[in-house]
C-alpha cells in the first residue's frame, strides 16, 4: 500500500539520516564553538508577527486560522522568528547576542519542479554587532561551517544590498519602474533590466554603466571598477564593501570571498552587506545572508544584526558530489 | 597540504563550459552565431547523432530548445542558447538571461479563422474564448493583462488543427514567415510579444567561473552586433 505524502515533502531513511545527522553535529559543534547558543521556536506563529518582520516572504507562507479564529502562519526562515524572540526575551540582554538554530522551514512553491516545501536550515544570528566587524564574524563563521561540511571549495559572494536603491533613488527613479528594475535586477535578467531601463528615462550612458555594474564580480579590482563608473550611491556602496572586505583580508579569511555587485536577495529585510553561497559542484545556491539593520527594529528593538543560513539538504547533495568528485580523481 | 586545497579552490573548476545548443529552428541560427564567435561548431554539423560533443573550450550539448533552461538551471549545462518564448513560458526557472542574440526573431500571436468571428462571439456570448495553444502561461498572462477570461487547452503537436476543427476558438503560437496560418485558413488578430534567441547562465556558473562567461558573452555580443 502506498500512502500519499503532500508534494515537496519528504520522508528521511536511517542511511540519509544518518549523514544529516553526522552534518547537523559537525555544524552544530562549530557554532557553539564560537560562542552561539542553539534556540529553536514553534513552526507555527501568529501570521501578524512574523508579516511585521518581511512583508514579502510571507507571501509565500502557509496560513490557516486556528480554533479561535486567529491567523497562523508557518515560519518561512529562522530569521524572523528569532528577531521576534530577541525583542521579547533579551531586550536587556547584554551584547553581542549570538544564537544559531538548526531548524525545517515551510514555504508555498509549486513543489512539481523539485523544489520543497518543507526545508532544513542551520545558520546563526549575530545582535547587536554593526558593520563591518559583525559582518566579517559572520563570514568567518560561515567560511568554518563550510570546511566543516568537507566543502574546501565552496565560495561566498558579497554583495550591497542598498547599491540599487541608492542609485535608482540618485537617478531619480521612483515608483512602478523603480520596482520593474529591482525585479529584473533580482532575476538577473539583463536583456529586460536594459529595456526596463531605458523605459524609466535614464540616459543611454547611464543604462549600460547599470548593467555592466552588476556585472561586476571577482576579487579587490572589481572594488576599482565599480569606483571608476563616478556615482555618489555606487561610490558609498563601494566604501562599504571596501571596508568589510578589507576587514576580511585582515583576519585573513578574504580568499573564498567573491565581491559581487549583481547580488541581490530577494528577501526584503536585507540592509547593507549580503552573501550567497555556492559550491562548484552544485548549480544551486548552497544558502546566504547578510545584515538586517532594520529587522529588529520593527520588533521594538533597534540593534543591528546579521547572520547566515544553509540549505541543508543542498549542503548534503554538494558533500557527496564533492566526495564522488575527489573518488574520480 | 592546505596549499594544495587552496590550489583547488583557485583553479578553473571541472573542465570545459558546458554550453546547451538548441536543436531545431534555431539550430543552424546558432551554429552561425558561434562560428561567428570563434566557437568550434564542424563536429555538430557533421553527420553524427551524437548528443555530446566535446571541445578544447567549449564542451557543445545539443537538445530540445524548451529543455535548455531545465539543464542550465540545474547546472547540468553552465550556458545555453533558447527562444525568449521557452525563457517565457519557463519563467519560473531561475536562469539568469545575459543577451539577446537577435537572431530566431519571431512573433508570439493571437490567431483565428479568417473571417471567422468565434472568438468575439465566445468571449461575448460564454464570457471567455477558449484558445489552444503549446504556451498556456504566455497565453494566460496575455488574456489577463488584458481584463479578458480565456479557457486555455494545451496541445503538444500542430495547434493549427484546434481551429479549424472546433477544438478552439483561436490559437496562441509562435510565428516565423506566418506561411503555415496562411495555408490553413488563419490570420493574425493579435501580437503578443516578439521573440528572439536568448544566451542564458546558471546562477552558480556566472559566479563561480565568471571570466569565462564574460568571455564567451563579449564575443556573442560582437558577432551578433549590427
Amino acid at each position: 500500500m502506498i500512502h500519499p505524502i503532500p508534494p515537496g515533502t519528504r520522508d528521511i531513511l536511517p542511511d540519509e539520516m544518518r549523514e544529516l545527522r553526522r552534518l547537523h553535529l559537525a555544524l552544530i559543534e562549530v557554532f557553539e564553538a564560537r560562542g552561539y547558543g542553539e534556540v529553536a521556536t514553534p513552526a507555527i506563529e501568529y501570521d501578524q508577527v512574523l508579516a511585521q518582520g518581511d512583508g514579502r516572504t510571507s507571501d509565500y507562507a502557509y496560513r490557516f486560522f486556528d480554533e479561535r479564529g486567529d491567523l497562523l502562519a508557518l515560519r518561512s526562515d529562522m530569521t524572523v522568528p528569532i528577531a521576534r524572540l530577541v525583542a521579547s526575551r533579551y531586550a536587556d540582554a547584554g551584547l553581542p547576542l549570538r544564537l544559531c538554530y538548526l531548524a525545517n522551514a515551510y514555504r508555498a512553491v509549486r513543489p512539481q519542479r523539485g523544489q520543497m516545501r518543507e526545508f532544513a536550515q542551520a545558520g546563526v544570528e549575530l545582535i547587536g554587532a554593526p558593520a563591518p566587524q559583525g559582518t566579517v564574524e559572520v563570514v568567518e563563521v560561515l567560511e568554518a561551517a563550510l570546511d566543516a561540511a568537507g566543502l574546501e571549495r565552496a565560495v561566498i559572494g558579497l554583495g550591497d544590498a542598498d547599491l540599487y536603491r541608492q542609485l535608482l533613488t540618485e537617478l531619480e527613479v521612483q515608483g512602478e519602474p523603480r520596482d520593474a528594475i529591482l525585479e529584473r535586477l533580482a532575476m538577473h535578467d539583463l536583456v529586460g533590466l536594459e529595456a526596463e531601463l531605458s523605459r524609466a528615462g535614464i540616459g543611454a550612458e547611464q543604462v549600460r554603466t547599470c548593467v555592466a555594474l552588476s556585472q561586476l564580480r571577482g576579487g579587490r579590482e572589481v572594488l576599482e571598477q565599480a569606483r571608476a563608473m563616478g556615482s555618489a550611491a555606487v561610490d558609498r556602496a563601494i566604501a562599504r564593501l571596501g571596508e568589510t572586505f578589507g576587514a576580511l583580508e585582515e583576519r585573513g579569511v578574504a580568499d573564498r570571498v567573491q565581491v559581487d555587485l549583481g547580488l541581490l536577495r530577494d528577501l526584503g529585510y536585507y540592509s547593507g552587506a549580503i552573501l550567497e553561497v555556492y559550491d562548484p559542484a552544485l548549480g544551486h545556491v548552497l544558502g546566504g545572508g547578510g545584515r538586517y539593520d532594520g529587522l529588529l527594529k520593527r520588533f521594538g528593538v533597534d540593534l543591528p544584526a546579521a547572520g547566515f543560513a544553509l540549505y541543508l539538504e543542498r549542503v548534503h547533495v554538494a558533500q557527496m558530489e564533492e566526495s564522488r568528485r575527489g573518488g574520480a580523481r | 597540504m592546505t596549499f594544495e586545497v587552496a590550489g583547488t579552490a583557485g583553479a578553473k573548476a571541472d573542465g570545459p563550459l558546458k554550453l546547451a545548443v538548441p536543436r531545431g529552428a534555431l539550430l543552424a541560427g546558432t551554429l552561425d552565431v558561434l562560428d561567428a564567435a570563434a566557437v568550434d561548431t564542424t563536429s555538430v554539423r557533421g553527420e553524427s547523432r551524437a548528443l555530446i560533443f566535446p571541445g578544447g573550450e567549449l564542451t557543445l550539448v545539443t537538445m530540445r530548445p524548451s529543455d535548455v533552461p531545465t539543464y542550465v538551471e540545474a547546472g547540468a549545462a553552465d550556458v545555453g542558447i533558447t527562444g525568449k518564448d521557452v525563457l517565457l513560458e519557463q519563467g519560473d526557472r531561475m536562469v539568469y538571461e545575459l543577451l539577446d542574440l537577435g537572431y530566431g526573431r519571431c512573433r508570439m500571436v493571437l490567431a483565428g479563422r479568417k473571417g471567422d468571428e468565434s472568438l468575439g462571439e465566445s468571449q461575448r456570448r460564454l464570457g471567455m474564448m477558449r484558445i489552444a495553444t503549446k504556451y498556456p502561461r504566455v497565453a494566460e498572462r496575455h488574456f489577463e493583462s488584458t481584463g479578458r477570461q480565456v479557457e486555455t487547452i494545451e496541445v503538444k503537436g500542430s495547434v493549427e488543427l484546434a481551429p479549424l476543427i472546433g477544438l478552439a476558438d483561436g490559437i496562441v503560437d509562435l510565428v516565423a514567415t506566418g506561411r503555415t496560418l496562411e495555408e490553413n485558413d488563419l490570420e493574425v488578430r493579435e501580437e503578443i510579444v516578439e521573440c528572439t534567441a536568448r544566451f542564458v547562465a546558471n546562477r552558480v556558473a556566472h559566479k563561480l567561473r565568471a571570466a569565462e562567461i564574460d568571455d564567451l558573452t563579449a564575443r556573442l555580443r560582437r558577432a551578433t552586433a549590427g
